[in-house]
């Protein structure tokens, strides 16, 4: 030890310490004061980054009239970061957030962990009110309503008419119609995402619903994977050894898909109607022989049932305004602002009477397609443990070639039953 | 033990005093998270079904022993400890000795050392991410022109390791020259008129005497090292089974919302590392530069 520093020194090293305490602890103090409790309730709405949305969140403040004003809390881009801040403030019971917009899959996971409120009466009648089924039955949870579906989306075949004279129906003439370009050495390729992760689940889920099977019970409380389930893995394995898959398609993500047909290797593609705007862009010669039609089918005698995605509205269960919050998400999901966001954000209405609105037919020439799958859509697994089962699912199924039918839907039942009973474990 | 004279025993009262408050605080804002994490680990209590927690015993850990996922990430923790700490040991080393030997410049040749260890792990870690991306990164396009080493789990596993060693080397290299330090210039001259080479100095005088601070610079980088987290979590996300024993933690609670399970992974983690603390302590005898040779104070 040294000689003890002078008192002086101690005295103010001593009234530093203290300043810099007491500054740390007021800063967050501080910050809990910024609170609305007098006058316009803030409606804080989380959501991901939409080009356009402020321009709706403006209307509706317009229309609150002062009774509430919507804030928009824009959430990260990728979609696990925005469930990550999600989850974590609710589990910490979070009070400053209201609405927010979840992916579908997760609508049921935040019902099950009591996060959102249920919609009931007016609010969950109007809701109700001329939505089609598939979006509505994917903001369902045991028999209740927890979420106010604001868009959705459905993947279309889309196929060259310069090699496709008249576009496949099932699944097997798609597979012969490929191998018969092949045989005549013009581009065959059926292009789609099979990379593992959510998009090779959104495909098999498509397959199950097609051949009329089961992943889940009604209840969502057991694994079935039953006749219809093995019927898929069958067909996706023979689609996947047939040699009319594109050498990357193991790989694939939606974007890389778009890009491979769009540089003329495929003469079908799977994916969602983004791409035929980016293909008018960046390959406008190519887009001129493109068309669209209905998802092929499994079965000849069962049309194809498409896999849905999209955004529901739900209110935060710890929110301090929630009748405010509930009027607010039905302003932020009403016809007029699903067809705004149709129209400028590219994304589809889960309203039915929006499909019909004039300006639609320009912005969405392949609107009766979309709307005539959404009205048998399919919706994936209804759990709250769905991001566990779809884990399990993609790492299970990937890679397509590698599937033995029998065997990995026994695999898929055991392990989509432990990630029921909370005893999955994450990768 | 000997009989502790009047004065020494008043000293020792006064010390356990004083350091009375510290450990209070300590427990507190440990051990109670600590025994909290073994209380939920041994229970089903997943947020997403709050209805059903219940006690399940030991059931967790049967799970997680037995899943490859946890296997899998604990082969992973243990190849990126055992090559980073011994990476690192020897770069260290090179680099004490340049600090320590350092005539002209001192004080900016052991700024620019540290400099990486200043840096934000995960800022570095993104910098690594942009540099080892396809097109736009420029060690990308230098040293792996038609790949995308981050997609692959070879390649990641070695983008992480060279990140953590370029991270952490200045650290292992500072506790390393405090021990350069004990080496008294005297014997090392004494050694030298006895006509032993530099590489003779090197291992029989300056090792030796150094040891107790190789060894806590080991533990410490070991026991930092098991609990690697940052890197990869920007690097990879955990991807092509890149995930590291606190990834794959914080997956299951932060994902996967079971607090059972995450638990337990936590548990598990905390006596990896505590059988790793006590193998160092007790078995290689390690302990503070300055305590008494048998390793006590």
């Amino acid at each position: 030890m040294g000689d003890p520093p002078n008192s002086d020194t101690r005295r103010r090293r001593r009234s530093v310490t203290a300043i810099v305490a007491a500054v740390l602890v007021a800063v967050p103090l501080g910050a809990c004061a910024g609170r609305d409790d007098d006058g316009v309730p803030t409606i804080n709405f989380y959501n991901p980054p939409v080009e356009n949305m402020q321009h709706v969140i403006d209307e509706c403040n317009a229309a609150a009239g002062g009774r509430y004003e919507i804030v928009y809390r824009v959430l990260p881009r990728a979609a696990d970061d925005q469930r990550v801040q999600m989850v974590r403030r609710l589990a910490a019971e979070d009070d400053s957030m209201d609405v927010l917009g979840l992916d579908v899959t997760w609508t049921q996971e935040f019902a099950g962990a009591d996060w959102i409120r249920e919609w009931t009466g007016a609010d969950a009648d109007q809701v109700r009110q001329g939505t089609l089924p598939g979006p509505l039955e994917s903001a369902t949870y045991e028999d209740k309503l927890y979420a106010a579906p604001n868009n959705t989306n459905v993947q279309l075949l889309w196929y060259r008419t310069d090699l496709v004279p008249e576009p496949p129906r099932t699944w097997d003439q798609m597979i012969s119609q490929a191998q018969q370009l092949k045989a005549e050495s013009k581009p065959y390729q059926v292009i789609t995402m099979g990379a593992q992760y959510e998009g090779l689940v959104v495909l098999y889920n498509t397959l199950v619903a097609g051949a009329n099977g089961t992943i889940l019970s009604a209840d969502g409380k057991t694994a079935t994977m039953d006749a219809g389930a093995v019927k898929a893995l069958e067909l996706l394995k023979r689609f996947a050894t047939a040699g009319v898959t594109s050498p990357s398609f193991t790989n694939a993500q939606e974007d890389p898909a778009r890009l491979d047909f769009q540089s003329g290797n495929g003469a079908f593609q799977l994916n969602w109607p983004y791409v035929y705007p980016a293909m008018q862009e960046a390959a406008p010669d190519l887009a001129k022989n493109v068309r669209w039609a209905r998802y092929p089918a499994v079965d000849p005698s069962t049309p194809s049932r498409v896999t849905i995605g999209g955004t529901n509205l739900a209110v935060s269960a710890y929110s301090r305004h929630p009748a405010e919050s509930f009027e607010a998400a039905r302003c932020l999901r009403n016809a007029e602002h699903q067809k705004y966001a149709a129209i400028n954000d590219g994304v589809p209405p889960t309203i039915e009477s929006v499909y019909a609105a004039p300006e639609m037919a320009e912005a969405y020439p392949m609107k009766d397609v979309i709307l005539e799958e959404l009205r048998d859509a399919a919706v994936r697994p209804l759990s709250p443990a769905y991001q566990n089962i779809s884990t399990v699912m993609s790492a299970t199924l990937s890679p397509p070639s590698a599937i033995d039918p029998a065997r990995t839907a026994e695999d898929l039942k055991k392990l989509i039953q432990d990630a029921l009973e909370s005893k999955g474990v994450l990768p | 033990m000997t009989q502790l004279s009047e004065g020494k025993r008043q000293e020792r009262r006064l010390g356990w005093l004083l350091c009375a408050p510290a450990a209070f605080v300590m427990v507190a804002v440990t051990a109670y998270p600590i025994l909290y994490s073994v209380w939920l680990s041994l229970q089903r209590f997943d947020l997403k079904f709050p209805d059903e927690r219940e006690f399940v015993g030991l059931d967790n850990y049967v799970t997680v022993l037995t899943n490859e996922y946890w296997w899998n990430a604990f082969g992973v923790t243990m190849l990126i400890t055992v090559v980073t700490v011994a990476v690192e040991l020897v770069l260290g080393m090179g680099l004490a000795l340049i600090m320590h030997r350092t005539l002209v410049g001192r004080g900016l040749v052991r700024t620019a050392a540290l400099i990486p260890y200043g840096i934000v792990t995960v800022v570095a870690a993104f910098s690594w991410r942009y540099a080892w991306t396809p097109d736009t990164g420029y060690l990308a396009n230098l040293i792996t022109p038609d790949g995308a080493p981050l997609t692959e789990r070879a390649g990641s596993l070695a983008i992480i390791i060279l990140a953590e060693i370029w991270k952490t080397t200045p650290f292992m290299a500072l506790l390393l020259m405090a021990g350069l330090a004990l080496v008294p210039e005297e014997l090392l001259r004494a050694a030298s008129m006895d006509g032993a080479s530099a590489w003779q100095r090197f291992t029989k005088v300056m090792l030796p005497v150094m040891k107790p601070a190789i060894l806590v610079a080991l533990l410490f980088r070991t026991l930092d090292a098991v609990r690697v987290f940052d890197n990869i979590f920007v690097l990879t996300a955990g991807s092509n089974e890149t995930s590291s024993v606190s990834m794959i933690a914080f997956n299951n609670l932060l994902r996967g919302l079971n607090l059972g399970i995450g638990s337990t992974m936590s548990v598990l983690i905390f006596l990896t590392v505590a059988i790793i603390a006590f193998v160092f302590v007790k078995l290689f005898g390690t302990a503070a530069p300055g305590a008494s040779d048998d390793g006590r104070r």
